[in-house]
Order: structure tokens, then sequence, then C-alpha cells
């Protein structure tokens, strides 16, 4: 095997871990060169995991001098260990992007020797990238925790979005597996680029031609199911995060065992608990676009989300004196809370319903999950019925004659967390 | 029941639309010359596409609609799905007559058959854009072969000279048999001859670059690298990318 492409293999390898993959949000043109940032997101194409390919990511080196114990880059484990160099990260990415297989790079690194020269050597390849390849493709760059304030600022200018990792949803939880990192070094940058961010926007009505600073924002990662934390508590910080930093994106991801020495963490060969990492995004996508505010989908009182029924659906049943709703007269932000009805279908049903009340049969066309939606609203000519439906009912029979993805795949385990 | 018979472009169906109201036509039925077959009962008509009258019905539409749903109607007759284009001229003919708000009335079987081939029509030229691979010849020219289920050609190559401007390419449909080349200036239109199109199959007629397998390997390399086994997903994975494509994907 060709060294290129055993670095390929080992610093590939060694990022697969971070799942942010989206190459969207940017508003980077093309300006005589090559690429355009400017369009929505694409996909090149998708690994036998069901993930998608949107970005060549890599690490730079996995020569790292931390000892995070959840992590396969840690110090003390025993992996083959490489480091690229600036001009063939730069030679791939180009040649990649040239055929039309990313949309652009995903750059972070293991920390060697210390934060500032690890950073400074990521932004020598995001510079070259930018000023001598004229490339306006997408860039991601890991913010490395502790590097100074000048380099992060710079970096700024040539990428569109930069991420740190949160790693441990809690600071209780991250002491326990990686005793040198705290949540305050995360907080610190990503403060700092957001600050900077909106400096330049309340500049911008004075400045003409406004340098682009991090287009596409930040977002930051958590690891699910490596310590006890409770669903309550990931989205609490995932909640105060959006507000205090306005992330673009929060992710969550399952944590897949790849350390045998640890008591602490989940044991090689243990199932990632997939289930709840996709119940987890079903919320964010709720307190991000559907207005659901936190407490109503999880609180002291209720910490752990179902694991065979979506959040939504949830809620739902919880709170049945919110329905049924009548979908000819009730507003958007009512439709959508309908489980079975989401904002494209809700959209479609406000225009429709000007033509005339909509009936069962046009509902059923419209595209919504007519057998979920039908317990919680009524239409022109549902039938009149007394009294109130036991939500347990309900849910029985949503179980029973739907089709969820999960049906019969919920493992024990996964069932009662800890 | 009148059958108005164009020749298949978009000129030509717009053209369709111009004369059934010069002609108050009622019931007309659009077909290309392919698609007609003579009946005893109905009447046929011979659409002449006249870019005028086209342009006509285009400033119409431009003065009852926003551009990218007049846009619409294009990429919904590129489908070439004779139910969704039939319906795209009636939809048309109809909002000229009542108003453009009729596009809204998603409890119309019409729109909604309408809306849903739009959305399939949508995702073919996402695809497109995403699963396209070029592959570098000799000469510098970056070259690409495609077999979309609908004809997005169009739909996709402003999208490829924005971000592609500096690199000459061709994509190739081989399904239509038409390919858009850019070479640095413009967008030429390019029609590969029978013969050369068989050649394209089954031998390699260009010549490509030495460092083309070479970034094919790394790609093949990287794909297998970022895939995590503990979280694989068959259904998914063949979900987002469907058989039917894997013959034009480097990786697969």
């Amino acid at each position: 095997m060709d060294r290129i492409q055993e670095k390929l293999m080992i610093l590939a390898d060694a990022a697969k871990y971070d799942v942010s993959c989206s190459s969207s949000g940017s508003k980077r043109k093309n300006k005589g060169g090559i690429g355009d940032a400017s369009a929505s997101g694409i996909c090149h194409t998708y690994t036998e995991d069901g993930r998608c390919v949107s970005l060549l990511k890599i690490l730079l080196t996995n020569h790292c001098i931390y000892d995070c114990a959840f992590c396969v880059s840690r110090k003390s484990n025993d992996v083959k260990r490489a480091a690229f160099t600036v001009e063939e990260v730069v030679e791939i990415t180009m040649n990649f992007y040239r055929r039309n297989y990313i949309e652009g790079l995903f750059l972070s690194s293991g920390i060697f020797k210390n934060a500032d020269f690890t950073m400074e050597r990521l932004m020598r390849i995001v510079k070259k990238l930018r000023t001598e390849e004229r490339f306006h493709g997408y860039i991601h760059l890991k913010t490395i925790p502790g590097a100074s304030e000048e380099l992060i600022k710079e970096a700024g200018l040539y990428v569109d979005r930069m991420s740190i990792n949160l790693e441990l949803p809690t600071e209780a939880g991250l002491k326990l597996v990686a005793p040198e990192k705290d949540h305050e070094s995360v907080r610190k940058p990503l403060a700092f680029v957001q600050n900077h961010i909106k400096e330049l926007q309340s500049e911008s009505a004075l400045i003409k031609h406004k340098p682009l600073f991090v287009p596409a924002g930040q977002s930051t990662q958590m690891v699910i199911g490596a310590t006890p934390e409770s669903d309550y508590q990931i989205m609490s910080v995932a909640d105060e995060f959006y507000k205090n930093y306005q992330l673009k994106r929060v992710y969550y991801s399952g944590y897949i065992p790849i350390n045998s020495d640890n008591v602490l963490l989940p044991q090689v060969g243990t199932q990632p608990p997939l289930i709840r990492e996709n119940r987890l995004y079903q919320t964010d996508w709720l307190l991000r676009f559907y207005d659901f505010k936190l407490d109503e989908i999880l609180n002291p009182q209720f910490q752990n989300l179902d694991m065979d029924i979506d959040p939504k659906l949830g809620w739902a049943l919880r709170n049945p004196q919110f329905f049924p709703i009548d979908i000819n007269t009730a507003d958007y932000k009512q439709i959508i809370r309908i489980p079975g009805i989401g904002r494209q279908s809700a959209m479609k049903i406000i225009k429709a319903r000007k033509f005339g009340k909509l009936r069962e049969y046009q509902l059923k066309k419209i595209g919504i999950s007519y057998n979920r939606a039908k317990f919680f609203m009524i239409c022109a000519d549902s039938p009149f019925t007394l009294g109130e439906m036991s939500m347990m009912n309900v849910k029985q029979s949503i179980l029973q004659f739907g089709n969820s993805k999960y049906k019969n795949t919920i493992p024990e385990n996964q069932l009662s967390l800890f | 029941m009148v059958y108005y018979i164009y020749d298949g472009s978009y000129i030509g169906f717009l053209t369709a639309v111009f004369d059934c109201f010069d002609l108050k036509d009622k019931a007309v039925k659009v077909v290309t010359k392919e698609q007609y077959s003579p009946s005893f009962f109905d009447e046929g008509f011979e659409i002449i596409s006249d870019s005028v009258k086209a342009k006509r019905v285009l400033n119409g539409l431009n003065k009852k609609l926003k551009k990218a749903q007049v846009n619409d109607f294009y990429c919904v007759f590129l489908s070439e799905d004779l139910q969704a284009v039939q319906y795209t001229f009636d939809l048309i003919c109809e909002l000229f007559r009542q108003g453009a708000d009729i596009l809204e009335n998603y409890g119309d079987e019409k729109v909604v058959y309408f809306a849903k081939t739009l959305k399939s029509v949508g995702r073919e030229k996402h695809r497109m854009k995403a699963f396209v691979r070029f592959k570098k010849a000799t000469d510098g020219m970056y070259f690409a072969i495609i077999d979309p289920d609908f004809n997005v050609l169009p739909l996709i190559f402003r999208f490829f000279k924005n971000r592609y401007a500096d690199q000459r390419w061709l994509i190739y449909d081989v399904k239509r048999n038409y390919g858009l080349m850019y070479t640095l200036q413009q967008i030429v239109e390019v029609k590969l001859l029978p013969l050369e199109k068989q050649a394209l199959a089954t031998t390699e007629v260009i010549a490509f670059d030495e460092d083309e397998v070479y970034y094919q390997n790394l790609w093949k390399q990287y794909y297998q690298s970022t895939n995590i086994e503990a979280r694989r997903n068959m259904k998914l994975h063949l979900q987002y990318v469907p058989k039917r494509y894997w013959k034009y994907l480097v990786e697969k």
C-alpha cells in the first residue's frame, strides 16, 4: 500500500467518530477560482452504516498528548500513528473536489506538542487552500481548545464552520473519563468566535465589503451513553448551548465502545445506543423547528425519553387536553404538534383549506401519516365521537398497526438505561 | 377531445398552451409525435413550435407567479411522465383562467400529482449533483456519464458551471444520448454518434490522466475507512444510494 493511502486509512478511521457532516449554511461563492459553498449542502455518497459522506473528514495527525478514555487516538492506545503534511492534505482535497467526490474538507487533529502548534498547522492548510488554490468549497475546522485567540480569529477568516466538541454532556462525566479536560475550555473559544461574528454583524452597516467570518456558524458534539447522564441532562446542556452560543447544530454521537481497559465505559462489543441517539435528535428538532420548550418534553419528573415511541407522540399522549385539533381551523403552530404531521404537510394543509374544508381522502393524499394523526385531529368528515379515547389505547393501536423501523428490534438493554 | 401533437420540446409544449387559448379548444390532450396514435373519433392537431408564442406564455406566467414557480413547470415537464405533462398543461391553462392560487389547492388531485412529480424531479436533480463522478482525461477534461430517471441535465449544468469554473468538463446522459460540455467560455451540447456511444459502454474511448486511477483508489480507501462497522445499517444505506446509481459511482 502506498504511504499516502495508508495515512488516509489511519487518519480517516480516527476522524470518523466526529459525526458532523453538514456542508450547508455558508454564503461563500466562487470568485474566480474553483468551488462554491453557497448552495445547500450535498451528501455525495453514504457509507454502509447509512451515514452521509459530504466532506473529506480527516485528522491532520492522530498523535495526541492527551489520554481521554473515550477517544480512539488517546495517548495510551496501541494504534498506528500517522501525520499528513500540509501539502498532502491540500493535494487530496483538491483532487477529490475536482472529481466531485466531496463538498470540501473537515479538518481535525490530535494535539501534538501544544494547542497553538497544532492550530497553526491546521491554519496553514486552510490558508493555502483559500489563497493558493483559490478554493471556495466548504471547510469545517475544529477549534483546538487552548489555542490563542489570534490564531482562532485568523482561521475564522478562511473557514465556513468551526466547532469544538463538549465530548461528555456534563463536567462530572468528563472528569470521570478525561480528567485533563473541562467544559470551560470549550465555552471560551465558542464564546470568542460567537462574539466576533456578532461584532462583524453590527459593523456591517458601516463597512461595504465585510469579510466572511465563519459564515456557517459553529457546532458541537456530545458522546451519548459513555457516562450515565439522563436525556434531560443531555438536552438541558444542548438547549443552553443553542441559546448562549447560537450554535447551528448540536450533534449526539452514540458511544461506540473502543476501550477495554476502562471499567467505567461500556465494554467493547456492547451495541451503540442508536435508538436513543435517534430520539435525542428528534427532541432537538422539536426544540428548534416545532416551537416546543424543553420542559414540555423532558423535565425533572420525566427524565428519559420513551424508546418505543417518538418524543412528539410521547408528548401528545401525556397531554390529551390539547387534542383533538381541527385541521380546518387551527393555526400552523397547533397543526405541527399533531403526531404524524410535519412542517411541510402543515403548510400544505393551511394553503389547501382556503379552497374548502378538507376531508379525510384529501388528507391521506397530502402526505401526512394519517394512521397516526387520525387520533389527534378532526377534519370535515370525521365521525362524531362521544367522550375521550384513552391515550393508553391510542398508543397500543399505533404501536400495533404502525410500522416503526424499530418494531421488534428494541433490545432489552436499551429500555432501561442504567 | 383534441390531440395536440408537439415535437417534445418545452418550446413546443408552451406553443401548445398558446394555441389552446388562440383556438379556444377545450378538453385538449398534449402528446408528442411518438406518443400519438391516431384514432377515428379524436381530432389530431399538429403544433408548430414557435418561440415567440412560447415567450408570450412565459411572460404571462411571470406576471402571475414567482420566478421559481414558473421554473417548476419546466422541472415537471422534464419528468417525461405523460400524466404529469398533461396535468402541467391543464394547470397552466386553469391558472390563466382562474388565477395563480389554484396551485396551492392541495386538496386537488392534479395539484397533488404535480407537487409529487416536482419533488421526484427535484430529488433526482439533487442526486445528480451528488453522484456525478468526474474522471480526468489526459487533455485535462473532466468527464462524467449519467443515466438519470428524469431529464435533469438542463437543471444541473449551471450548478457545475459555477462550481467548476476553472476546469473543462463534460457530463453525458447516456439514456437520452446527449451531453453538455463546458469549454471555460461556454456550455455546448454534444451528441455522440451511435458507434461512439457503443464504444463508450464497452471500451475506454478516452485516455485517462496517469493520476486518475490513483485518486480513484484513494477515494475507495477513504470510503472504506470512514465507515463505522458497529453501526452497519444496509437498509438505510440502500435507501440513500439505490443500486441503480452504483454503476457510475467510483466507491461502489
